[in-house]
């Protein structure tokens, strides 16, 4: 880079050089415009992501329970039973499917798979429950998803205990309140994490496979032997994707303020700067893995595998970090887009200023500058 | 015939002479089977409480030995007031707070009635309705001891009590990695299917060896047959060792009939793999069949269930899932691998890819053009 740079030097006047370089500059960025627009199903798809990613995490993904299907046999079939059952019937968290005649009748709709529980109460369950005081309810939740399994259990004990519970003496009631999601709302979790793994796809893998493919098709020697510095030729490619990111940004966040109703509550520059911040990060990520390869299929994999799974479980937003072995923890904190999750959550939710994620945008900065140290010290401008 | 031996022989040389893929395309997949159930744990424990304790009453006290001895909750605060604890929740060192109001003890006894205030760091819905559905059990019970100590029973004054017997049937303990691990290797082989063909009839495009093809005298069909064997003999590859990663690292053997497995995924991966010849039918460079087959894998995944249950969507979604391949391959993974299904419960699903399967390669076929 130093010998271009000084030869071009004692060539031209310093100040024309200057200009000359950066009219160089514009004339690459274009170049590299004109190959990102004109791949239409590419921008379709970059444009349609994340506006698909939101809708579906706004309006198809709930982490709640409701409307599990259950079964019941009745086999008391008197009034304390049929009680209980159109209060499970009324519950939004339980749809009655059918009621079974038999034990057989029980597993055969768990095969089936389209069960979640199944409620049984024994014969004489009033009488039972009248003469001696005390009756038994067997529940049976299909724990094939342990989660789930768990909240309708305690659903349904919660249903029987109230309407067993009404009129006892000293009642103890927590009053629960849901901080910054009232509705429990899965989308809440869930737009930051959007953020990050569309920011990380279109930055990482494209600007990745878009430099490797000029070195797989060739084109990439002739770019090199231009009397262009070669690490502007790779930080131009990186340029336009910039652009895009941005634009992508934006439109999560109208969609999010407008569409799923979830309100920006800190500061909306504060957004943008972190976010380009991130954005650089993944930029200079994708140039790293865009040197240390030379297919296409490999770039394509190294990111997919490499950089998009562990943005998907390492940044918190699917899984809770903490109940990940300690090793796994430890691997979470070199991946980018814990911090930027974190930010984005502290930012847009919690409505937190700078002074709480500084120690954030700190990390972030450093992993930008040891990634952009290590890929200009691997940089060859020579191919093979 | 002869042609398609041929066809197979290439096709079965290009991908062991690509090492580097070949690696990837194997261990991947392992690597992935080890580690990603053991991040993907959705089990909420832990949940950080911060209490604070206004009464400092003996019930209070009982109360909150009780809450930590419950084994769910961690106590990281026991602090003074209420904005110190939302401190707390503001940097994600509590999950929940729990306020005692001051005169707890007296006023459930004068009263007979108390309240108690709960607040939840709600962002992740799971873990706060969990940590909520948990807390809320530990203080009824706490309640009901409390009442009893209030209350003498006597055999005829006592309320009527109904006992709850559960039982949790296919997963006993409750573990979590019996639920992800089936789930998980569906999404790879899924992934590992789509992504390779649909990439490698592009990459012939890219190249330009398809001309090559396209002017011998090779059938349309031939051609994607030939195509479409090898990696349906991958893709079995890849779940047989995913099986056998489940079995060593997880102790996970099918309940089921393994027959019935292999037959159900041998019907599966004709449709993925006519997905991704399609797909690849429609592209002309690798990065762009790459970014639609992301796309569409991605809305598979998502609308697949493997995160959060399809019962909870909204209808409209469900009706999505019916054309989500993924997703019928996640439920008949967990029926048959967990709770030991018959082939009579996976008929109909079977039947249903089948015709995705039949649908798809066609489309690609026909979409397929051997001039352009």
């Amino acid at each position: 880079m130093r010998r271009a740079w000084m030869k071009s030097f004692t060539r031209w006047p310093a100040v024309l050089n200057v200009a000359n370089d950066m009219k160089q500059f514009y004339t690459f960025i274009r170049k590299e415009f004109a190959h990102v627009l004109r791949d239409r199903k590419t921008l379709l798809i970059l444009f349609g992501l994340p506006i698909v990613q939101i809708l579906i995490f706004g309006f198809a993904l709930t982490n709640e329970v409701r409307n599990a299907k259950i079964v019941i046999y009745d086999q008391a079939q008197d009034v304390a039973s049929q009680q209980l059952i159109s209060k499970m019937a009324a519950s939004r968290y339980f749809d009655i499917a059918y009621a079974v005649m038999n034990r057989a009748g029980i597993e055969a709709a768990f095969k089936k798979g389209d069960i979640r529980l199944a409620v049984i109460f024994p014969q004489g369950f009033n009488n039972d429950l009248l003469h001696t005081h005390h009756a038994q309810i067997q529940v049976i939740a299909d724990a094939a998803d342990p989660n789930t399994a768990t909240t309708l259990t305690s659903y349904i004990t919660a249903i029987i205990q109230d309407y067993m519970a009404a009129q006892e003496p000293y009642q103890i009631t927590p009053q629960i309140r849901y901080l910054y999601n009232p509705q429990l709302k899965g989308a809440t979790n869930f737009v930051p994490g959007v953020m990050a793994l569309v920011l990380m796809l279109v930055c990482v893998m494209m600007t990745a496979v878009s430099i490797v493919r000029e070195k797989e098709i060739g084109t990439m020697e002739v770019l090199l032997v231009s009397p262009f510095s070669p690490l502007m030729v790779i930080i131009s490619k990186a340029v336009p994707y910039l652009l895009l990111s941005l634009i992508n940004v934006t439109t999560i966040l109208l969609l999010s303020t407008f569409v799923l109703q979830l309100p920006i509550n800190g500061s909306i520059p504060l957004l943008f700067a972190e976010s380009t911040l991130f954005i650089i990060t993944c930029l200079t990520l994708g140039i790293f893995i865009s040197v240390k390869t030379n297919s296409q299929q490999v770039a394509m994999l190294i990111s997919l595998m490499g950089m998009m799974l562990p943005t998907i479980l390492f940044s918190g937003f699917m899984f809770p970090v903490e109940n990940m072995p300690l090793p796994l923890q430890l691997i979470s904190n070199i991946v980018p887009s814990k911090w930027y999750y974190n930010i984005v959550k502290a930012i847009m939710i919690k409505g937190l200023g700078f002074s709480a994620i500084w120690k954030e945008t700190l990390i972030l900065a450093g992993i930008t500058v040891v990634l952009l140290f290590v890929s200009f010290k691997s940089f060859k401008i020579r191919l093979s | 015939m002869r042609t398609i031996r041929f066809l197979l022989q290439k096709e079965f040389r290009q991908i062991f002479r690509n090492r580097s893929i070949l690696v990837m395309v194997l261990v991947m997949p392992v690597m992935q089977l080890f580690i990603l159930p053991l991040a993907a744990n959705y089990e909420v424990k832990n949940i950080n409480l911060a209490i604070i304790d206004n009464d400092h009453s003996s019930y209070s006290r009982q109360l909150i030995s009780k809450i930590t001895a419950s084994g769910y909750f961690k106590l990281t605060g026991y602090v003074f007031n209420y904005k110190e604890a939302m401190h707390l929740i503001e940097q994600d060192k509590a999950d929940l707070l729990l306020e005692i109001p001051h005169g707890f003890e007296r006023d459930l006894v004068r009263e007979n009635h108390e309240q108690l205030f709960v607040a939840v760091n709600a962002i992740n819905g799971t873990k706060a309705s969990l940590g909520g559905v948990y807390l809320n059990s530990v203080i009824r019970e706490e309640n009901s001891e409390i009442r009893l100590q209030l209350v003498a029973p006597t055999r005829f004054q006592s309320q009527p009590a109904v006992e709850i017997a559960s039982s949790n049937w296919f997963n006993p303990y409750l573990d979590y990695h019996l639920f992800m691990v089936p789930g998980i290797l569906a999404i790879l082989v899924t992934m590992i299917g789509g992504f390779l063909t649909a990439l490698n009839i592009v990459k012939e495009k890219e190249v330009g060896t398809i001309e090559q093809i396209n002017v011998t005298p090779i059938k349309k069909h031939h051609f994607i047959l030939g195509k479409l064997i090898p990696f349906w003999v991958l893709g079995n590859v890849v779940f047989t060792l995913g099986l056998i990663v489940a079995r060593v690292a997880y102790g996970i053997v099918p309940v089921g009939n393994l027959f019935l497995l292999y037959g159900f995924i041998s019907v599966y991966l004709l449709a993925v793999l006519g997905f991704g010849l399609l797909v690849s039918t429609y592209c002309d460079t690798q990065q762009q069949a790459m970014f639609i087959m992301f796309f569409f894998i991605m809305i598979f995944i998502l609308m697949g269930g493997l995160f959060t249950s399809i019962d909870s969507m909204p209808d409209w979604a469900q009706v999505v899932t019916k054309f989500n391949p993924v997703s019928y391959l996640i439920e008949v993974m967990r029926m048959i691998v967990l709770k030991g299904s018959g082939i009579r419960d996976v008929l109909p699903k079977m039947g249903v890819i089948l015709i995705f399967a039949f649908v798809l390669n066609t489309w690609a076929v026909i979409n397929y053009k051997k001039t352009s």
